[in-house]
């Protein structure tokens, strides 16, 4: 039988899911043996339960200066930099795209330069950003919103491109009028693939955030990591990486799921 | 004068002429079908009379109202493909045949509930009322293109033009689609234009046929002349309008 015909069951498919991660912790854990036992005040990998350790330490005890659990605040600060970033940008690509997509005037208009703009590093740009909109907050939204809305309003606009014609024209002759037929057509197509859109973005997402947060940060998980990079403590900068990890792995899968649910259409087949 | 007129109609891209000295007047009621080989314009001309394009010269009428420079409610159209809307239900595809001229292409309150009402009356005589709050991705080729008749007619158009609507068919569902299609034009009294590459299919359901060809044929330049109507077959009974027999006369003939 063909290697592209057989398939793992449901218990080795399981087995082979959890192989990778598995084997990954034993590298790690090996590796750090290794090291430990030839340098016990070795700092560059820690052992698994020294993590574990340190890790309890950042959840529930509080800073002893600013009396506040540093770790939960660097979250919420985080949080709220990318939902802001993204949310925007979603909106913004929404509507461009849109526009773009159907409105030949505004397509001759603005579809070059989109393409053009969307080639600029945003890294380089951050500077301009750190002068123009200082070092507070809004630098680093605006660096998400830079890093992620030409991608999104390229995608999004190409999207509604390929609505079929024929669709388009059925809805003129049904009487709709342009604004109809961007709410009732287009925009409840393109919906499914704004959330796709995202769930590809939020990865530059991250990366823009936490790229601002270590130039000019008061707080802040990327913020903490280069913080503590000076002190060499990889626990610290291991639990935030994992936290980091898992809270972009719950974002992507609670998108996944939401289109799911809000989009039934999306999945119908006979 | 006729309800529908096309008077020497001219289309081309650019230099290449596709269309050329088409003339074509049809009563209220016909139906109209557009037979030709691949790429002789009639699927064009389809487009002409849909509006989507403009003759580079020359005037398509429609009831008598000035020339349409898009598509508009006057005419229906179902297409071979993508001619329902797959993010609506099967009923709001119906109600959206009414709503979608409204401001916000939507209906409120009772508004919604009657036209609601309308549409599971539709969907009944169009036998898809067991469906009515499935997506249309999960209907079988003919049901879509049922439902997407249904959904043109729900505008009440004054012509209903169709492209290939059964192309994609097997020869069951089409069968049965024909006789659907006539039921439904026997109740209305449509004006139908209907492009097909099935001559068998053309003559069984139109009044007229008309053929698309190029009349002159140039082997040096294939793409010189445009097509235009080289026949109009009169298709009633079966295409031999003037061979009835008038009277009563208790001879065995064909049915």
């Amino acid at each position: 039988m063909r290697l592209i015909n057989r398939n793992p069951d449901i218990v080795l498919r399981t087995v082979l899911v959890a192989l990778p991660f598995a084997l990954l912790l034993l590298a790690y854990a090996l590796g750090s043996e290794a090291r430990l036992a030839e340098n016990p005040s070795d700092k560059l990998m820690p052992s698994l339960s020294k993590i574990g350790e340190t890790a309890q330490r950042l959840l529930t005890e509080p800073d002893r200066r600013s009396e506040r659990i540093l770790f939960w605040h660097d979250t919420g600060a985080s949080l709220i930099r990318l939902l802001l970033g993204v949310g925007i940008s979603a909106a913004l690509a929404t509507i461009l795209g849109l526009l773009i997509g159907l409105l030949p005037y505004v397509r001759a208009t603005l579809a070059g330069f989109v393409a053009v703009i969307s080639m600029i590093p945003p890294l380089a740009v951050l500077p301009i950003l750190f002068i123009v909109f200082g070092l507070g907050e809004l630098s680093k939204v605006v660096l998400i919103v830079v890093g992620i809305l030409p991608f999104l309003i390229r995608d999004l606009s190409a999207r509604v491109l390929e609505i079929p014609r024929e669709m388009i024209v059925k809805a003129e002759t049904l009487g709709a009028s342009t604004f109809v037929i961007a709410l009732r057509v287009a925009l409840p197509q393109l919906l499914p693939r704004l959330i796709q859109a995202v769930r590809l973005s939020l990865g530059p997402a991250w990366l823009f955030l936490i790229a601002a947060e270590a130039i000019a940060a008061e707080q802040g998980l990327g913020y903490r990591i280069f913080l503590v990079r000076r002190f060499l403590a990889m626990d610290v900068i291991l639990t935030y990486v994992i936290w980091i990890t898992l809270l972009a792995f719950l974002m992507d899968l609670t998108l996944r799921k939401l289109s799911q649910r809000l989009f039934p259409w999306t999945q119908a087949t006979l | 004068m006729s309800f529908v007129t096309a008077e020497n109609i001219f289309l081309s891209y650019g230099s290449r002429p596709i269309l050329e000295r088409v003339n074509l007047t049809a009563e209220e009621g016909e139906f109209v079908s557009i037979v030709g080989a691949s790429g002789c314009g009639k699927s064009t001309f389809l487009r002409l009379l849909l509006a989507q394009e403009t003759p580079t010269k020359g005037e398509i009428r429609v009831a008598g109202a000035p020339p349409a420079r898009e598509p508009g409610l006057a005419r229906g159209v179902v297409f071979q493909r993508y001619s329902v809307f797959p993010h609506m239900t099967v009923r709001e595809n119906i109600v959206a045949g009414e709503s979608l001229r409204s401001r916000w292409g939507r209906f409120f309150g009772t508004e919604a509930r009657a036209a609601r009402a309308r549409a599971d009356e539709t969907l009944a005589r169009i036998g898809l009322d067991h469906v009515a709050d499935q997506f249309p991705a999960t209907l079988s080729g003919g049901m879509q293109q049922r439902l997407a008749i249904g959904q043109a007619l729900a505008a009440k158009p004054r012509i209903l033009l169709l492209d290939e609507p059964f192309g994609a068919l097997d020869p069951g569902t089409r069968l049965s689609m024909h006789d659907f299609l006539q039921e439904l034009r026997a109740e209305t009294g449509m004006t139908v234009f209907m492009v097909t590459h099935d001559l068998e299919e053309g003559f069984k359901l139109g009044d007229r046929v008309l053929v698309f060809d190029k009349p002159r044929w140039d082997p040096q330049d294939p793409n010189l002349n445009g097509a235009t109507i080289t026949y109009d077959f009169d298709a009633r009974d079966g295409g031999i309008p003037f061979q009835r027999i008038k009277e009563d006369t208790h001879v065995l003939r064909p049915t």
